[in-house]
């Protein structure tokens, strides 16, 4: 257990850290950010944005002379990881936008990662270079060719030490294996394999292999006119290689077991939710859809989100979840106009902190919320501007939900709805959050004394 | 040095005055980091080239460590170096240096592409060998130890397997280490170097003491065979077999026996899946007597096993476990044994099992004899012929052979003929190109009669397919059966209809008739060839469809060499020279290269040819395809394409093979 993770809200303060990407207000739609993503020890934080880009910062030695400057977050490599591309046979653009990254566990100096747009997986090295031969044969030092004439001994390339570079190469692509969008990706546990879903279905890579997969779930109906529901998310449990989860637009999510089939058609355990019906509605279908599911760190939990709540299930109880935390339960009577708007299609993600007991998660107007599970204290930050002040404390955001206003809450009616937070992440060991805002990654860190 | 390749520099003044040795030498050097990888690849396959002209000295302290640090390349280079310093001990001095390449090796052997490790690995162990025990000791002990207790898992998963090289030849001590470290990777916190030493673990047990192996090589296979992942424990079962073999009946009784049988059972169906493909090494490794009593009733689970893919390997295991069964009691095993289970599984759900079975079932009649395959078999045989799924037939029409030899093949001739029909007309065309290559094979079991009888519409039919694949496919066929039933036959029944096809109002089939002609001349003989064939070629020279004409061209070539030289001289030579002027620039183009190789071989039979009919492209392209065009010529616009919209072959009608026929017309001739 990492000291200070246990309590949170009241205890932990949040202050602004850094703030990423352009603060001109002109940004174009392919500086939005569409994932971020921790490496395993935190050293690493990759983002990946609608341009097909991956930008990868590293988290700086922390120095002893500025004791409150707790590593701050600097860019290490940039790579265009996809680009748009057509396909001639269904007509179709693909677009180069990065749907998902998740790193590899580390194997020797150089870093990995995998990222993927809608129909393409990629294997990505990240590697450092600080040394550089010196010294031809047929050329001198200020690169002019040396007459051959007078080349009358052999000389061996020297290597000296020069500025760090940092490359990113492409290692792998796995390509042509997904009718449908691509929605996760996630490594398993065995370090040998890793595996994609789309809408249907979920196929099971070796990561040396990128000329064949295995399908492993498949839920295309016969005849596509009886599809029912769509695969949303799906992950590796954490430890054990044999065991995966995948969530559903129908708001359930199944656990299957790879031991048991070859084709885990048929699932091992099946969470669900019987639904109030006193709270049914038009609506009722869609808000119900799960838009991101998690493993907890410890493999007993999972988590999921849908559109106005975080539920986590243990693993052992499948008739309801253990815990449910409203996100923005307030905007249960606009769900007609955020359905006209399609803000209700709208895909949040959800994350665990490094010891699972506090979980955050995004909502609309820039706003994001924790839940601590142990205090059953919850919070609402804001991700802004006017706040990215050195070390600048967050304010607790409230809405107003009653008739009277308070001076510090805001007005359902006055959220803005183009501003949403659907992608976080939390450093796997100690509190310090990586927030997308739309073109911005806001970096925050727990206050330290 | 001829074969130094690549201008590096723009000097073209290779040597000069200079020293003419080592220019070469320095080109060599410097596009070691050229940004070319091919001119790096090919510099580092030279790298003995290299290292010979610096000398063993300037190798070991210039070269060798250059290398040691330039890990950053492409894989393909970093394979070749691994390859290149497997044999680089004379380079650097002799056995007394040989320790001079464990740093260049130990960097590869922790890169993170498998293959160059592995070939690391490989090199390392090569290495190995030429330390003296000595050396080995200070230097490549060391060297396993570091990779061993590396902090990334590359390393430790390349430790894995030099652990084997160094034992044999170590004192002692060392090799007590040496066994510690291998523990210590067996139960390694990452997968990956837990999987890398249980694949190494039969390896390693062989060189160990007989009395290690029991104490600590079996501890070590079971805890791996019962470790948390499922894909660590599959590779126990490989362990199981080489572990198996160093050991008493007893011994394998009491410490191989109880981790076997638990793998046969696992939850995980892949480590069952495991134990099932290796069912036959387990089987020879245990011996008769456990083989009788454990693993026959293990192989009958596995051979219901409730995952398919495990029925389908331990289906495909069927046979050589009955062959390798003692011969005395054999029959009655199988029959009592293994008989009933694959009953069941002819009808089985899964295809894949069903034609897992198919492909080794009727290799079963030559160890049970004539009577049991007639009573027993035969019956199964004839179910799976009759099977719904077109592989499960076609394994059993492909193993025909093993039948034949033991009833005779009339046995199933009543029941073959209807599932070779219906293969033949099955709807995908791969099914259909699947039987068209089993056909030489059914007609030399079948005979001539038979064949004439029942088959010969059949292959006669798929000359006119829509698919190209298929018709290509019954071209080669005819060729073969005439191989098989010689001229005359062919004369009677294949030519004639074959000739016929000529005046086929659609020109795919007009072409087929050329094809055929091409697959059949030289089958045929000069007279045939001469008599029947030629006049027909000759007359679709006048063919309204290019395509047919530059055909044409290409058929002429071709049987050129079987015809005599009245026949080239009078009749080939002067269609060809029309065709030569064709208005089409393909037609014209193939009239050419025919006429010139015409020529070669009338010249060759001392026929003088005039110097106007020299061809025109010496050494002429075999390919036939993307010869160059003038800028002014359009592809999209010549005859042969027009043509293409108003035959009867209409895109709705093709499948995959067609389509390509539809691209602009150099593309076609590329198909065609």
């Amino acid at each position: 257990m990492i000291p200070g993770l246990g309590a949170l809200t009241q205890d932990t303060l949040w202050c602004f850290s850094q703030l990423k990407g352009t603060v001109e207000i002109g940004a174009t739609e392919a500086d939005i950010i569409s994932t971020v993503e921790f490496n395993h020890t935190g050293e690493l934080l990759a983002t990946g944005d609608k341009g097909g880009r991956v930008v990868i910062f590293q988290r700086e030695q922390e120095s002893k002379n500025q004791v409150h400057r707790r590593g701050e977050y600097n860019v290490y490599s940039t790579f265009q990881s996809h680009e748009p591309e057509f396909d001639y046979l269904k007509s179709l653009e693909i677009e180069e936008k990065i749907n998902k990254i998740r790193w590899l566990p580390q194997q020797n100096a150089a870093y990995f990662l995998l990222s993927t747009n809608d129909k393409t997986v990629k294997l990505w090295k990240v590697s450092e270079r600080d040394k550089r031969p010196e010294g031809y044969n047929l050329k001198d030092e200020e690169g002019r060719l040396r007459d051959p004439a007078t080349i009358t001994t052999l000389r061996v390339p020297v290597l000296r030490p020069m500025d760090l570079m940092v490359e990113a190469t492409p290692r792998r692509v796995f390509a042509n294996a997904h009718t449908y969008h691509i929605n996760s990706i996630s490594v398993n546990s065995d370090y040998e394999t890793y595996m994609s879903a789309d809408d249907l279905r979920i196929n099971l890579w070796n990561f040396e292999i990128t000329n064949q997969s295995f399908n492993i779930v498949d839920i295309k109906p016969a005849n596509m006119e009886e599809l029912t529901e769509v695969i949303t998310a799906a992950e590796f449990h954490p430890h054990h290689c044999n065991t995966f989860v995948y969530s559903s637009s129908k708001g359930t999510i199944r656990l299957c077991d790879m031991r048991a089939s070859a084709l885990c058609d048929r699932h091992t355990k099946f969470f669900e939710e019987p639904e109030d019906p006193s709270n049914r509605s038009f609506f009722s279908e869609i808000i119900s859809s799960i838009s991101d599911v998690k493993f907890s760190h410890s493999g007993r939990c999972i988590m999921t989100r849908d559109y106005l709540t975080v539920k986590v299930w243990d693993l052992n109880m499948e008739n309801r979840p253990v815990e449910t935390y409203q996100v923005h339960d307030y905007l249960r009577s606009k769900l007609c106009s955020l359905y006209e708007n399609d803000c209700i299609f709208d895909k949040f993600e959800c994350v665990w902190n490094g010891s699972d007991s506090v979980i955050m998660t995004g909502s609309y107007n820039n706003f994001f919320r924790m839940f601590d599970r142990n205090t059953k204290r919850d919070v609402t930050l804001e991700a802004s501007r006017e706040n990215s002040k050195p070390r600048a404390i967050l304010k607790p955001r409230k809405v107003c939900v009653g008739g009277k206003r308070r001076k510090d809450e805001i007005s359902v009616d006055s959220l803005d709805f183009s501003k949403k937070i659907l992608h976080t992440a939390w450093h796997p060991s100690e509190n310090i959050i990586a927030v997308a805002a739309t073109n911005n990654l806001y970096i925050f860190q727990d206050k330290v004394n | 040095m001829a074969g130094v390749a690549g201008p590096a520099t723009g000097s073209g003044a290779a040597g000069g005055d200079g020293d003419d040795s080592l220019y070469p030498i320095a080109v060599l050097i410097d596009e070691l980091r050229n940004e070319d990888v091919q001119l790096r690849l090919n510099s580092i396959k030279k790298l003995s080239t290299i290292a010979l002209a610096l000398g063993v000295e300037r190798t070991r302290t210039e070269l060798l460590p250059f290398l040691t640090d330039t890990i950053y390349d492409e894989d393909e280079v970093l394979l070749a170096l691994a390859e290149q310093l497997g044999n680089f001990t004379g380079l650097v001095g002799g056995p007394d240096f040989a320790h001079c390449l464990l740093p260049p090796l130990e960097s590869l052997a922790t890169v993170e592409e498998t293959v160059v490790r592995d070939k690391a690995v490989e090199s390392l162990r090569q290495i190995s060998q030429e330390h003296t025990p000595v050396a080995l000791e200070a230097h490549f002990v060391p060297l396993v130890k570091r990779l061993a207790s590396g902090d990334w898992f590359t390393s430790r998963t390349s430790a894995c397997g030099l652990f084997s090289v160094c034992y044999p030849r170590a004192s002692i001590a060392v090799k007590g280490e040496i066994r510690q470290y291998f523990r210590s990777l067996c139960s390694d916190d990452t997968p990956m170097v837990r999987r890398a030493a249980a694949s190494k673990l039969g390896e390693f047990a062989k060189v160990l003491e007989l009395d290690s192996v029991k104490s600590e090589i079996v501890p070590l296979f079971t805890n791996l065979a019962s470790d948390e992942q499922d894909s660590v424990r599959l590779l126990a079962v490989e362990a199981c077999v080489s572990i198996a073999q160093l050991l008493s009946q007893d011994d394998i009784e009491a410490l191989v026996m109880p981790t076997l049988r638990q793998a046969a059972e696992d939850k995980s169906w892949r480590v069952r899946y495991m134990v099932a493909d290796k069912f036959s090494e387990l089987q020879k490794a245990v011996g008769p007597k456990i083989t009788l009593n454990d693993l026959i009733p293990a192989f009958q689970n596995l051979l219901k096993d409730c995952e398919a893919e495990v029925r389908a390997a331990a289906a495909h295991k069927v046979k050589e476990l009955c062959e390798n069964l003692p011969m005395e009691g054999r029959e009655t095993m199988i029959m009592n044994q293994i008989l009933p289970y694959i009953k069941e599984l002819v009808s089985d759900t899964n295809q894949h099992v069903k034609s897992a079975l198919a492909s080794v079932i009727m290799g079963l009649s030559t160890i049970l004899g004539k009577e049991n395959t007639i009573e027993h078999l035969l019956p199964l045989f004839l179910a799976q012929l009759k099977d719904e799924c077109p592989e499960v037939r076609l394994n059993i029409i492909s193993n025909l052979d093993c039948v034949n030899e033991v009833i005779g093949i009339r046995q199933l001739s009543q029941s073959l003929l209807p599932a070779i029909v219906e293969l033949a007309e099955d709807a995908k065309w791969r099914v259909r190109l699947a039987i068209i290559e089993y056909m030489p094979l059914l007609a030399g079991q079948l005979g001539v009669e038979f064949f004439d009888e029942k088959l010969n519409s059949l292959c006669m039919a798929w000359l006119v397919d829509h698919v190209y694949a298929i018709r290509e496919a019954a071209t080669n066929n005819l060729m073969k059966l005439v191989q098989k039933f010689g001229t005359e036959w062919a004369q009677n029944t294949i030519v004639p209809k074959v000739l016929v096809m000529a005046n086929d109002p659609n020109y795919l089939h007009r072409m087929t008739t050329l094809f055929c002609i091409n697959a059949l001349s030289e089958a045929c003989g000069q007279e045939i060839t001469t008599k029947q064939m030629l006049p027909i070629v000759l007359k679709m020279a006048g063919d309204q469809v290019a395509n047919v004409r530059f055909n044409v061209a290409k058929s002429l070539q071709k049987i050129g060499p079987i015809l005599d030289t009245d026949a080239l001289q009078e009749e080939v030579k002067p269609v060809l020279q029309k065709l030569g002027q064709d208005e089409d620039m393909d037609v014209k183009y193939f009239a050419q290269e025919a006429i010139s190789a015409v020529a070669q071989r009338l010249r060759k039979l001392d026929f003088p040819v005039k110097d106007s009919e020299e061809p025109s492209a010496p050494g002429a392209d075999k390919n036939h395809f993307l010869r160059p065009r003038g800028p002014g010529e359009d592809t999209g616009k010549g005859p042969a394409y027009q043509l293409h919209v108003n035959t009867r072959d209409t895109l709705p009608q093709l499948d995959t093979a067609e389509i390509v026929l539809f691209l602009p017309k150099h593309r076609l001739i590329s198909r065609i």
